[in-house]
């Protein structure tokens, strides 16, 4: 759907990252985890396209007034990266965005008696917070997150309030363990009792790494994408990826915007 | 007087009546059915499907896609389902609703294109062929038909002697004259004229020292090109008897009427509807209401008033 949000609060929550809230229709309270939405940044041409986001957090805020109707919201947590993020990072509360959403498809939840295994890369703990909300109602859930630096590890204490064990790894050792994130995941694996699902978003070298492992291992991966989007919705076939058997004499492409941006990372084509 | 006179908004274009000039434009609008839960489809036009070939097209690798100021380029590669999964697939959504559908096709020979003027013949729920003429010629060293006014006329021609359907042939800007190839399209037997298609450009990554698109060029679209879309639709508009659809980064109401103005029977939406899956239809909502403010009472006064 289409819809005019109200922006609530836009925060910056680590240098460089901002976390954005804004009304939404009370048919977005029922979005899956992995979905997103695509936002118009400004009425002009300049940005022309919109940009897609995560949902990184659905709920219902309740005005403090007396009187005043609960009111469903969303949230967005984003990365100054260009043009639009940055237009994006000067808005205020109480300013309006035009948004289209939720779109996609988003993440399988899977058994409840298997341990949750979430890992994210910077920016890609977006779509894994309202994933991590749903999964610890009924699973164990771990979270593994990782970046350049501790800037780049985001809402922690959030995933942490949920109950949700976390390991944290830097590249400069900043935060947490000095090295990837995927090293701390790969010794949970080693160590899992019963079986397990794996989640993950991030950079596409972390989606990479971690897609291998999972197929190493037989271990059910979901991992959620990027793609270059005009549309969002299906008709611009800009936004596909390499399913499993493409190859320049057997195409397979799929559209990140519709049949994804969540997929069995058995799916898709990795490097080897 | 208080009762406002609703205006007329149909046009005829070459046979086909349209409750008012608003189209989407290919490759644009999907097949239609991706568009259904953002806009009434029976307040537009018609629209056009994603262009069709004989066979299934996977399209280019990626990135296919880059935004540039005031507009876009892409490098899909043509990737559609092809005409029989077009058959089995999509035209049941066509069949249900009531707006007219134009079939956007293409081929790498004569032979193809005249194949798929046949198939698409056989649709009843296909309203009008539109050909598009940009695409490489195999058979001529991979020279596009919509370059060369001798191909054009014959891909043209080909397709008239198999199908009664009202045939448009969209045109390319890539050519040093667009009359010339307009003309030669009328001669061969085309029913109306659209234009434009993308305009070749091209995005470089500096850092990178890589071309963005990994096609490296890509068609240029969006509010950017509608200058040189307006330009060659008067240059046409001037030189062709049959009607034109004007196409090329049309973003509201007021630059559908310019199209008009310029010699257009019908417009084209095609990357506004990214930004705005229901532009199509608040465009022709605008129009109406531009037409009532302005006490015209039929639209079709317009096409072509520009003053000079
Ligand atoms: C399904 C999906 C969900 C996303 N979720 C989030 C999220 O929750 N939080 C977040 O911060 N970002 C997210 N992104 C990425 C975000 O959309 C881009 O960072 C944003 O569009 C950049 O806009 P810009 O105008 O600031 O940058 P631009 O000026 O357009 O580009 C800046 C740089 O980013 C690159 N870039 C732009 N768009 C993309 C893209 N879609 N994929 C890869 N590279 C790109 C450009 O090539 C350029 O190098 C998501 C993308 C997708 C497809
Ligand atoms: C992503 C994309 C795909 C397109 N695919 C087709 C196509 O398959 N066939 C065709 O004739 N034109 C195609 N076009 C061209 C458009 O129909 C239109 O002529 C052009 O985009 C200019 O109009 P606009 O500026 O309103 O987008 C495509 C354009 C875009 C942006
Ligand atoms: S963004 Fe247009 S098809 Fe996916």
């Amino acid at each position: 759907m289409q819809f005019t949000a109200m922006i609530l609060s836009n925060i910056e929550v680590s240098p460089g990252y901002w976390r954005m809230r804004m009304t939404a229709p009370p048919e977005c309270a029922t979005a899956s985890p992995g979905q997103f939405i695509m936002v118009r940044v400004n009425g002009a041409i300049d940005p022309l396209l919109r940009r897609p986001f995560g949902i990184f957090d659905i709920g219902t805020y309740r005005p403090s007034q007396s009187g005043a109707q609960p009111q469903p919201f969303l949230e967005i947590l984003y990365r100054v990266v260009g043009k639009g993020t940055a237009m994006l990072s000067t808005l205020h509360s109480s300013d309006l965005l035009d948004v289209l959403g939720p779109l996609g498809k988003g993440f399988a939840l899977g058994k409840p008696d298997e341990e949750k295994l979430i890992v994210g890369g910077g920016v890609g703990l977006a779509p894994l917070y309202l994933l991590a909300k749903e999964l610890v109602k009924e699973s164990k859930v771990r979270l593994f997150a990782g970046g350049r630096t501790r800037d780049d590890i985001l809402c922690i204490t959030e995933f942490e309030r949920l109950g949700i064990e976390s390991y944290t790894a830097t590249e400069d050792g900043s935060l947490g363990e000095c090295g990837l994130v995927t090293e701390a995941l790969l010794r949970r694996l080693d160590r899992l009792q019963r079986s397990a699902t794996i989640y993950a978003c991030g950079p596409h070298g972390m989606l990479n790494a971690v897609a291998q492992i999972a197929a190493e291992r037989s271990i059910p991966c979901q991992v959620s994408l990027e793609g270059y989007m005009a549309c969002g919705v299906g008709a611009c076939l800009g936004c596909v990826v390499p399913g499993r058997s493409h190859s320049p004499e057997t195409p397979d492409f799929r559209c990140v915007c519709t049949e994804g941006p969540v997929f069995e990372s058995g799916e898709l084509k990795w490097r080897e | 007087m208080n009762s406002v006179m609703k205006p007329d908004m149909s046009v005829i274009l070459a046979g086909i009546m349209l409750r008012n000039p608003v189209m989407t434009a290919s490759g644009t609008f999907g097949y239609g059915e991706e568009f259904a839960q953002y806009i009434d489809m029976e307040t537009i036009g018609a629209f056009v499907t994603k262009g069709l070939s004989l066979k299934a097209r996977a399209g280019n690798p990626t990135p296919r896609i880059v935004e540039t100021p005031g507009g876009m380029l892409n490098a899909i590669g043509l990737q559609n389902v092809g005409i029989d999964a077009f058959i089995a697939k999509k035209v049941p959504y066509l069949r249900s609703v009531n707006t007219p559908a134009i079939a956007n096709f293409f081929g790498s020979t004569v032979d193809e294109y005249t194949e798929m003027a046949r198939r698409l013949d056989e649709i009843v729920e296909v309203a009008g062929l539109e050909i598009n003429i940009s695409c490489p010629n195999v058979k001529q060293g991979g020279i596009v038909f919509g370059a060369d006014p001798g191909s054009a006329a014959s891909v043209v021609s080909a397709c008239r002697a198999v199908t009664k359907k009202p045939l448009i042939v969209k045109l390319s800007p890539n050519v040093t004259d667009v009359v010339v190839m307009a003309r030669a399209c009328e001669d061969a037997g085309a029913d109306a004229l659209s234009l434009i298609n993308t305009l070749i450009g091209m995005a470089i990554d500096l850092n990178r020292r890589r071309p963005v698109l990994a096609n490296i060029t890509g068609g240029f679209s969006g509010p950017a090109i509608k200058p040189v879309a307006l330009r060659m639709v008067w240059q046409v508009a001037k030189a062709v008897k049959v009607p034109i659809i004007g196409i090329g980064g049309i973003m509201n109401a007021v630059d559908a009427l310019e199209f008009m103005l310029a010699g257009a029977t019908a417009v084209q939406v095609g990357t506004a509807s990214f930004i705005n899956p229901g532009a199509a239809q608040k465009i022709a909502e605008d129009m109406e209401a531009w037409l009532i403010s302005n006490g015209v009472d039929d639209i079709k006064s317009l096409i072509g008033a520009m003053e000079t």
